[in-house]
């Protein structure tokens, strides 16, 4: 190994990456961050410190072994590096997208103290999608065992579950109630973020793992999670349906025709591609001046949405300011590049139709912050006399989602009093064998959370199906025998084959 | 379960009750298993094709069927009135969706079908019976050549109305002209079940409010993913905002606003039209089509 790196020796700059110019990119759905190159991501490597006590580390939900796979870049050994990460995150190319680095991993990092912190996200980004390119996937040997485990809901935290359980031998099926797999990273988060190829990829190794995928199957509905376990011969059932229910303003005019949700919105315009109508067809409200209430990840997604559908004035209507946003840093500066006007402590009390059922503008009030409330942040109170009308045809809300019904209503799975899943801290529900996790058990949160209680939950339905967990399976390079024994003849203790 | 996808969702058998209303029994046995009276599915007809909800007309549990009874109003509806034909695949069909019709401890019901309401009300009036009801149904046409079930029905109630607004069969007028003449003739009604158009559910509700009869209406709004998932199929009852998809379809007729489901189905319209006249236009230029469609 090279000399000790210092904070003074690295690279002083973030390796910046490129990004489609923002009066380009309002007209089309292509990505607008590019991927870091070799020459980029070798750069890039070497501001990373190898710090002995790897804050980056337990800063990740997931714990990926960061300056782990950071050196395995710098040694060039790029499918290393894939095999480090894959050995606790299976979505390397989607994690590296979507996940908030600046409020986890490189958040913490101790680069950051100083100078800008490493670029881990960018990091992964690079070698998921360099696996993705040049087809690598870690497809182990896998000894059966007699289990068959059902989840229900392909989201992040679904295929999470999924791909421990086969990895662990189980015979998995994954029921989903849309037509096609991945949940909110499907029907929710635009291409121009995450392309539906990256999402494919990664599932397509989940279906090389031996995952069976049930599309068009609602789980409570077609059959419920008792006939899981009592008639259909799971032995365990882990169950990611998400949030959803998304809520609506509740001032007068809400149900105005140019009102929606921005799931409403953003499943028309992705999963079911409305944004090209007539060719496929599923229509889109048509927009001219958007106003989108609310300053989450949703939210951000909505108002670049309709910039690119070609809405002329796109505004962000939130009660609170700036710095109390819930979206990443990132996506709310690129709104503003692309031109959304942001109206902070602005919040809707009505909308005001036209003649024909359409929407013609939003009255707002102005706000302050107040005394703090429970949540410890200044509480927004409407100013006196503020009244202003924002004129708009079309008002997407996204302030929020509650709890899915449909599990509650079908089965005795214990809710809590917000109608979430109640599951303990290993995730088992109150019903034996049945597991819980992701957005379902805790309310919205991210794609990373929902992927880690999927593998915890997994971990708890080793444990009660009596799977020792094997984590660290013998690496045989290349060969498909060991000892001159053919892997896939003989019950082997789990062996990892890299394809 | 495990099916070979391309012998999923396979249409098994069809009939063409007029040119404008057509029938699909679609081999799917764990729905058939699964299905109750006031639940529907949503279909993808292909790939690129809208989710169109469908109520669940009939089902089979013996021969695993789904029978859906669609009217071809616009695109979607008539794109599969052409390409639907037996031994073809939807690509996709989900369900059953929705909560089931709560069929109570009433009585005597009457079931009140309009239109394209007449096939989904056909499952509920079963179920009363079945439930030991004494079943009155008044179904409605336009006029006499668009009449369907009239058999399967006289079969399974035991008292039939059957309106026609020009009078050409049965009685002449509407299902609210059938559903006075039965409240007349049976004071006694505890309870009314009406499944059509929402202007026709609107009237039906408010002939029964004055008798005080309880009346369940089935909500019919534009739907995406049917899940509860995206809102956009939200109505008002009462004072509350309900999502027909997973709260209903079937809600309290006396507290249904009617007149913001009919504002809400217009969301579209523009685009709707642009569609249909798109692809009638694309229709004519390749090669002519039967009117009635795939007809096998
Ligand atoms: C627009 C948007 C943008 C976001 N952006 C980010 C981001 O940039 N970074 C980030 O970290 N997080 C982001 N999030 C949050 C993140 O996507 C979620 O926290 C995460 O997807 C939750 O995963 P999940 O597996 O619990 O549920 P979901 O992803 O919601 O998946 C649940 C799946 O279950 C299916 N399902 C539901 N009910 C049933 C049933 N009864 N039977 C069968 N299937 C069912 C659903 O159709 C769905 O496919 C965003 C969310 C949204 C909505
Ligand atoms: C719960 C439910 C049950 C239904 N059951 C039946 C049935 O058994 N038989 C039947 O023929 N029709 C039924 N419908 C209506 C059917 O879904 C629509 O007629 C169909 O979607 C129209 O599609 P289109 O492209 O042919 O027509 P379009 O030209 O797109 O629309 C024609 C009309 O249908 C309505 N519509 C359009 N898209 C949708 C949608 N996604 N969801 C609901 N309504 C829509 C619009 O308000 C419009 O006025 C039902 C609707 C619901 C919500
Ligand atoms: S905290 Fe930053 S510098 Fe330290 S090991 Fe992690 S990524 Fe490298
Ligand atoms: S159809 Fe989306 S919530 Fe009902």
């Amino acid at each position: 190994m090279a000399r000790k790196k210092t904070i003074r020796t690295i690279p002083q700059e973030r390796t910046p990456v490129s990004e489609q110019d923002p009066k380009e990119r309002v007209t089309n759905f292509e990505e607008v961050s590019h991927r870091y190159s070799q020459e980029d991501a070798l750069l890039e490597s070497d501001r990373c410190l190898m710090c002995p006590e790897q804050p980056c580390v337990a800063g990740c939900p997931v714990g990926i072994n960061i300056p782990g796979f950071i050196q395995k870049i710098n040694d060039k050994d790029y499918r290393g590096a894939y095999d480090v990460i894959t050995a606790t995150n299976l979505l390397p190319a989607i994690c590296g997208r979507v996940c908030p680095q600046e409020t986890q991993c490189e958040g913490v990092c101790t680069v950051g103290d100083t100078l800008e912190p490493v670029a881990i996200g960018r990091l992964e980004r690079f070698v998921g999608d360099m696996a993705i390119n040049a087809g690598w996937a870690n497809v182990p040997y896998i000894e059966p065992v007699p289990f068959r485990i059902g989840i229900v809901g392909a989201g992040p935290a679904g295929m999470a579950c999924a791909a421990d359980m086969a990895k662990a031998g189980c015979e998995v099926t994954v029921y989903e109630a849309f037509h096609q797999s991945g949940g909110v990273l499907r029907y929710g988060i635009p291409e121009f973020r995450l392309p539906n190829p990256v999402i494919d990829a990664e599932m397509g190794n989940l279906e090389k793992l031996g995952v069976t995928f049930e599309c068009n199957t609602l789980v409570g509905r077609l059959f419920s999670i008792e006939q899981m376990i009592d008639e259909l011969g799971f032995h365990a059932v882990f169950i990611g349906t998400g949030a959803g229910y998304p809520s609506m303003l509740g001032v007068p005019g809400d149900s105005l025709n140019g009102v929606l949700s921005a799931n409403e919105l953003l499943t028309r315009c992705n999963l079911m591609h409305a944004r090209e109508f007539p060719n496929y067809d599923t229509p889109m409200p048509p927009a001219r001046r958007v106003a989108v209430v609310g300053a989450g990840n949703t939210a951000m997604d909505a108002m670049r949405v309709c910039l690119r559908l070609g809405a002329e004035e796109v505004y962000c209507v939130y009660r609170r300011s700036r710095i109390e946003a819930p979206a990443r840093a990132e996506e709310v500066h690129h709104a503003e590049e692309e031109g959304v006007r942001f109206k902070w402590l602005t919040n809707p009390v009505e909308v005001l139709g036209d003649d024909e059922g359409g929407v013609r503008a939003m009255r707002c009030v102005r706000m302050e912050l107040g005394e703090p409330d429970d949540s410890g942040r200044r509480r927004p109170v409407p100013v006196a006399g503020s009244e202003h009308d924002i004129e708009v045809d079309l008002v997407v809300v996204a302030i929020g989602t509650n709890a899915n019904p449909i599990i509650g209503q079908t089965s005795k799975l214990a809710l809590n009093k917000w109608g979430y899943i109640e599951a303990d801290e290993h995730l088992a529900t109150s019903m034996p064998g049945v597991f819980a996790g992701g957005d379902i058990v805790t309310g919205a949160a991210t794609v990373i959370e929902a992927m880690g209680a999927g593998r915890k939950a997994a971990r708890s339905m080793k444990h009660y199906l009596g799977i020792r967990d094997v984590d660290a399976p013998y690496f045989v390079d290349g060969a498909d025998t060991l000892f001159g024994i053919d892997l896939r003849e003989r019950n082997f203790v789990r062996v990892r084959v890299p394809a | 379960m495990a099916d070979d996808p391309q012998s999923r969702f396979e249409i098994v058998a069809r009939e063409d009750f007029s040119d404008a209303t057509y029938l699909l029994e679609v081999r799917h046995p764990l729905m058939a298993r699964a299905a109750r009276p006031g639940q529907f599915v949503i279909v993808m007809s292909h790939e690129h094709g809208e989710r169109i909800p469908l109520t669940i007309a009939d089902y089979d549990r013996e021969e695993g069927t789904i029978t859906l009874v669609i009217q071809a109003v616009g695109k979607s509806t008539r794109e599969m009135q052409q390409t639907c034909t037996v031994g073809t695949h939807l690509y996709g069909m989900v369900g059953p969706m929705g909560m089931p019709s709560p069929l109570g401890k009433a009585k005597k019901v009457l079931c009140v079908g309009g239109g394209l309401g007449v096939a989904p009300i056909y499952p509920q009036m079963k179920g009363f019976k079945e439930a030991g009801a004494y079943v009155i149904a008044v179904i409605g046409f336009r006029t006499k050549s668009l009449v369907f079930w009239q058999e399967k029905f006289e079969a399974c109630c035991d008292e039939l109305i059957l309106c026609t607004d020009d009078g050409s069969a049965g009685v002449e007028g509407r299902v609210t002209t059938g559903m006075e003449l039965a409240i007349a003739k049976h004071p006694d009604i505890d309870e009314c079940v009406a499944i059509g158009p929402p202007i026709m559910m609107k009237g039906a509700a408010e002939v029964t409010r004055p008798h005080g009869i309880k009346t369940m209406v089935s909500l019919n709004p534009v739907m995406i993913d049917g899940t509860g998932m995206c809102g956009g199929c939200r109505v008002k009852v009462g004072d509350t905002v309900k999502f027909a998809c997973v709260d209903g379809p079937d809600f309290d007729g006396h507290k249904v606003d009617f007149d913001d489901l009919m504002a809400r189905l217009g969301r579209f319209s523009s685009q709707e039209k642009a569609a249909m006249k798109r692809w009638s236009d694309e229709c004519r230029m390749a090669k002519p089509v039967s009117p009635a469609g795939g007809k096998e």
